[in-house]
């Protein structure tokens, strides 16, 4: 009986033993390069970054960078950069801009925005804001969008607000409520135009832009425009701001409006869905994507409405014809410098989507695989270290 | 509140006379099978020979199945039937962590909704998402938990035993007396780690020499505060404490049991009542600044009964009768946590069964069977634009057996009929009507050796939820059923010695094919927050089952050894221009199994059970950003029973993943590290 005990015991032991030695310290995910053309001159912008928004509770948003100057495409960067960042970048990355020389993220469902140095992408600070949604940048300050305004007597009638941030201190400095669940915003005149969308409280979105006056940084009016509103552009050469309105995703559709800020009026709009939109010199790039329950299918729509004359171009921007091989356009932007049209694909939200590069003419340079769900964008000056 | 509601339906179960199903041993179809009261005595402490009647039967069993008994059960120191699952083959359990986590189980990768959940013979709904939470079924008083492959191969069963891809069969403990006793008593108290208690009470009463009853009750708390490690080699190493998942719970049940020599009857009343915190997705947060606060309410109730009647050596009749009520309320308020967005939703489903199953023996080889079910489910919910929808379903379904020699078949075939109303006109479905098919057969090629060939093949398919089809704004009614097809085919091996060392051994493999076709995913519309379901998708899963179990007797030890292995290859196949066509399902490893020891001497009882889950993906994009790491979990109990008088003490000690693995099922819901219980029973 004892030797057989004994068997079992070291049987055991040498298998518990076995079990217990063998776990693995997880690696930090490197960064993938790809190179997806050739080097390129360039004068003022030398690479862009792309902000990936992850899904949501996945906390899988992560940085893309493109190097003009090496045609390299390098994925996921931001948790190789920053071991240390417990982590890496958060929960749904909704927004992305270069502001002197630091770059900003919004990370959504994390609730803050991420400071990074705009040339290494290295961790700054974290300014908390919970619920944020988008920035913009005016003189020294950064306004960040946010849904998580004070909640008065009704829970579910909770209004967004507007961070005011200090760039040189990096710290929140003041607040303005707004409408509900506010999304993109724009400066004009010394005031910013806030796009409230209501879309917590389907059916009962909110259809109106909230202005704030930037000297006081009081809530000074509303504009009623279409509700849900989503997305906004700023035309500070003919004082027009462009605010797309998302529709209710079922009988009404997805539109542009058109405000004039000297009159605070809505004088038009565009007919053209909208999913997000860009201006460059006198073309509004609009790229859509709608889905319709009735026909279980999404309609992709990739127009330019010339601002300076008032008309929708009769074609699209692209003109290869590969836009078919897009499955669902999301983020778009246009280099200013070379006319790049760069346009993410999103495709089913959980897997990897795509950034395509077409030249100004419309035809595709370039595309590469992104992170999950590919958002936005941002020109950097600098070249990346 | 609810303590209004138990004794009414504990009296609404008492005026029912309703009664037993054919349940594992009983649906043997029509012969002999030793009784539960033979095979398991509750105040028995120690004798491994009780589990031995899983021998038996798997071999004879047609469709593959696997089975433990409450004593196996109960050394495994776990606390819910989805902990025991997880040491089946062919399964995997979605695990958010810890005791409040969601845990529901998918087997052989067809998906959790194809998973019939059965408690007493009647199968557990959830018209509203098509899961049960087998987290919230706690061991105790848990007699016996079967998974079968396809279908229970019985024929005296309802329609609704067919209408599932694979099937659970949780079994509660029907009482039994030593000699001339009339009550059985089982006190228990558990404490462990994260503030968890969990008293228990079990009381068996013996009415008359056919009638007797089961009381049981037991209530749970936990703060669910577990700590836990993100770690990066070379990067960041941080320990955290889970919030916000405790969970209170009060489970209570009363049973009543009663046979003639014709008749054999059971009914039950269930009520589970809870409260626990949903503790979220861990992602990156400014630290301190925000803590999550969302909260869920949940009462479960229900009345059951069954009665089977055995008019003549041709005739058997099998009727169930079922009334179910779900509340549920979610709060998500951002008076509390100011980053969410308002959730303030009440759902409330009722369900009504009924079930009648004949079956005529026609000669002792060859016996048929015919069932029809009738069920009826509502959903209310205070959602904006809610359609309020009701869903009839009817069953019917035509079977055959036939025993020849050492050739097993089985047959049959299953009828459906859906129709859906709702509130709002435009919302309306039309009527569905399917059949579908099961084959089963086996072959012993040898009369002498309990050596057996099986085959299965069974095409079945999933309704869509009611949540699919009507939640607002995401639901999809355009939306068609999603379907599996399953070809396994199989071998088991028996061996009994009556002497010597190895005193069991019981070993079977299974490979199989399984489609599923038309896969209800949820599909992003204009942003990622608003989603909606539609039939995309088509998976392709090969696999191999292997489960062992050997029993071992060395002079006054005992030994129980059980091993199960699986491997699974589950292949998304929907797009082919996609550049993930092939890739592996979410969360489906290629490799995973189990080994438990166990073993018992004079008045001591020991356990170790082993877990290893392979490298798998958290996306069918099989690219690095979504590996998931393998992990491997270690699990001690140690026990020893004291006899004083005519009562019995058992203490026991368990320790859950001994080494302390830092690991997760589902992304960003990290699971507990070590962690320990004592429990202490009473049993009079």
């Amino acid at each position: 009986m004892t030797r057989s005990k004994h068997i079992y015991l070291i049987l055991l032991l040498t298998l518990l033993a076995t079990f217990s030695s063998c776990h693995q310290d997880e690696d930090i995910i490197p960064s993938v390069q790809e190179k997806v053309t050739s080097p390129e001159q360039t004068a003022q912008i030398k690479g862009f970054y792309v902000l990936n928004e992850g899904s949501m509770g996945s906390n899988k948003c992560t940085l893309d960078y493109f190097d003009y100057t090496t045609g390299i495409y390098s994925r996921n960067i931001f948790a190789e950069r920053n071991p240390g960042v417990v982590q890496e970048l958060g929960d749904v990355g909704n927004d992305i801009s270069i502001y002197g020389n630091k770059l900003y993220a919004v990370v959504n469902c994390s609730h803050f925005v991420e400071v990074m140095d705009a040339r290494t992408a290295r961790h700054i600070t974290q300014i908390s804001i919970p619920n944020c949604r988008n920035i913009v940048f005016d003189g020294p300050y950064a306004y960040v969008s946010s849904y998580a305004g004070p909640v008065l007597i009704d829970p579910n009638a909770r209004l967004g607000y507007v961070a005011r941030i200090d760039t040189a201190t990096l710290q929140v400095v003041d607040s303005c409520t707004v409408g509900y669940q506010p999304e993109q915003m724009a400066v004009m005149n010394g005031k910013l135009y806030v796009a409230n969308s209501g879309g917590y409280r389907a059916p009962n979105y909110d259809s109106r832009v909230s202005v704030i006056n930037l000297n006081t940084f009081q809530h000074e009016k509303d504009i009623d425009v279409a509700i849900n509103l989503h997305r906004m552009v700023s035309d500070k050469k003919r004082g027009k701001i462009y605010v797309s309105s998302r529709g209710n995703y079922a009988e009404t559709g997805s539109d542009i409006y058109v405000i004039d800020a000297s009159s605070d009026n809505v004088v038009g709009s565009l007919s053209v869905p909208c999913s997000s939109m860009t201006l460059s010199g006198d073309s509004l790039y609009i790229v859509s994507s709608e889905w319709n329950n009735a026909s279980a299918s999404y309609k992709t729509t990739f127009a330019i409405y010339d601002v300076a004359r008032g008309q929708l171009l009769p074609h699209s921007f692209i003109t290869d014809g590969s836009e078919t091989s897009i499955d669902k356009p999301y983020g778009l932007a246009v280099n200013p410098e070379n006319g790049d049209i760069l346009v993410t694909d999103a495709a089913d939200y959980i897997t990897p989507g795509t950034l395509r590069c077409y030249d100004k003419r419309g035809a595709l340079r370039w595309k590469v695989m992104t992170g999950d769900i590919p958002s936005s964008i941002a020109f950097s000056p600098f070249s990346a270290k | 509140m609810r303590k209004r509601t138990f004794p009414h339906l504990l009296l609404s179960a008492l005026i029912c006379l309703t009664a037993h199903q054919g349940g594992l041993f009983a649906s043997e179809g029509n012969n002999d099978g030793l009784t539960m009261e033979e095979v398991f005595i509750l105040n028995d402490s120690v004798a491994l020979d009780e589990v031995v009647v899983t021998a038996e039967h798997t071999a004879r069993e047609v469709a593959p199945v696997q089975q433990m008994q409450g004593k196996q059960l109960e050394r495994l120191a776990v606390h819910s039937v989805a902990d025991a699952l997880r040491y089946y083959s062919g399964i995997q359990i979605k695990d958010y962590g810890g005791i409040g986590g969601l845990k529901t189980v998918n087997v052989r990768s067809m998906g959790s909704q194809h998973v019939g959940i059965f408690f007493d013979g009647v199968q557990l709904g959830n018209a509203q998402n098509g899961t049960i939470d087998l987290g919230r079924y706690s061991l105790d008083n848990m007699e016996s938990i079967a998974l079968y492959n396809g279908q229970k191969s019985s024929i005296l069963q309802s329609a609704k035993d067919y209408a599932s891809a694979s099937a659970v069969y949780m079994r509660t403990r029907k009482p039994s007396f030593l000699s001339t006793r009339r009550n059985n008593w089982n006190i228990g108290l558990k404490a462990g780690s994260f503030d968890t208690y969990n008293p228990s009470l079990l009381w068996e009463h013996r009415i008359d020499s056919t009638t007797s009853s089961s009381i049981s009750a037991e209530w749970l708390t936990t703060s669910g505060r577990y700590p836990f490690t993100l770690q990066k080699r070379d990067g960041y190493d941080t320990t955290m404490v889970r919030r916000n998942g405790d969970v209170d719970a009060l489970r209570m049940e009363a049973a009543l049991f009663g046979h003639s020599t014709r008749t054999d009857w059971r009914a039950k009343a269930y009520f589970y009542n809870s409260e626990r915190g949903y503790p979220g997705a861990v992602v990156r947060e400014s630290p301190g600044q925000l803590s999550h606060q969302d909260r869920q309410w949940d009462t479960n109730a229900f009345v059951q009964g069954s009665l089977r009647y055995d008019a003549s050596s041709h005739y058997t009749l099998q009727t169930l009768a079922k009334y179910a009520y779900d509340y549920l309320h979610y709060l998500s308020d951002p008076r509390l946590d100011v980053s969410t967005m308002y959730i303030d939703n009440h759902f409330r489903q009722q369900e009504a069964y009924v079930s009648a199953t004949h079956l005529f023996t026609l000669t002792p080889w060859i016996s048929l069977s015919a069932a029809t079910d009738l069920q009826y489910n509502t959903l209310d919910a205070d959602l904006t634009d809610f359609v309020f929808p009701s869903r009839l379903t009817a069953l019917a379904s035509a079977a055959t057996s036939v025993d020849w020699q050492r050739f097993r078949f089985l047959g049959s075939m299953l009828f459906t009929h859906v129709d859906e109303s709702t509130r709002l006109q435009s919302a309306q479905r039309g009527t569905f009507n399917r059949l579908t098919p099961t084959l089963i057969a086996s072959w012993k090629p040898f009369e002498q050796t309990e050596w057996n060939l099986r085959a299965l093949y069974k095409k079945i398919f999933r309704m869509p939820t009611l949540n699919d089809l009507y939640y607002t704004f995401i639901g999809n009614v355009n939306l068609k059923p999603e379907y599996t097809t399953q070809y396994n085919l199989g071998t088991t091996y028996a061996l009994k010695p009556t002497e010597g060392i190895l005193r069991r051994l019981e070993i079977q493999t299974d490979v199989y094919y399984n489609t599923v076709k038309d896969k209800i995913i949820a599909m992003p519309t204009s942003n990622q927050f608003r989603w909606t379901m539609i039939n995309l998708g088509y998976v392709e899963i090969k696999g191999i089952d292997v489960a062992l179990q050997t029993d071992w007797m060395t002079e006054f030890v005992g030994h129980a050894l059980r091993l199960t292995y699986t491997f699974q290859q589950a292949k998304d196949m929907t797009d082919p221009q996609s550049p993930w066509y092939g890739g592996q399902i979410p969360y489906i490893p290629w490799n995973s199994g189990s080994v438990v020891y166990s073993g018992d001497w004079n008045k001591w009882a020991w356990n170790v059970s082993f877990i290893y889950t392979g490298e798998r993906y958290e996306s069918v994009a099989n690219i690095t950003e979504n590996h998931s790491q393998p992990w491997y979990t270690t699990d001690l109990s140690l026990s020893r029973t004291f006899g004083i008088r005519s009562f019995a003490l058992r203490s026991t000690l368990e320790v859950n993943n001994l080494f302390n693995q830092q690991y997760e099922v589902v992304q960003c819901y990290p699971m507990p590290g070590i962690n320990g219980r004592i429990k202490l029973n009473l049993i009079i």
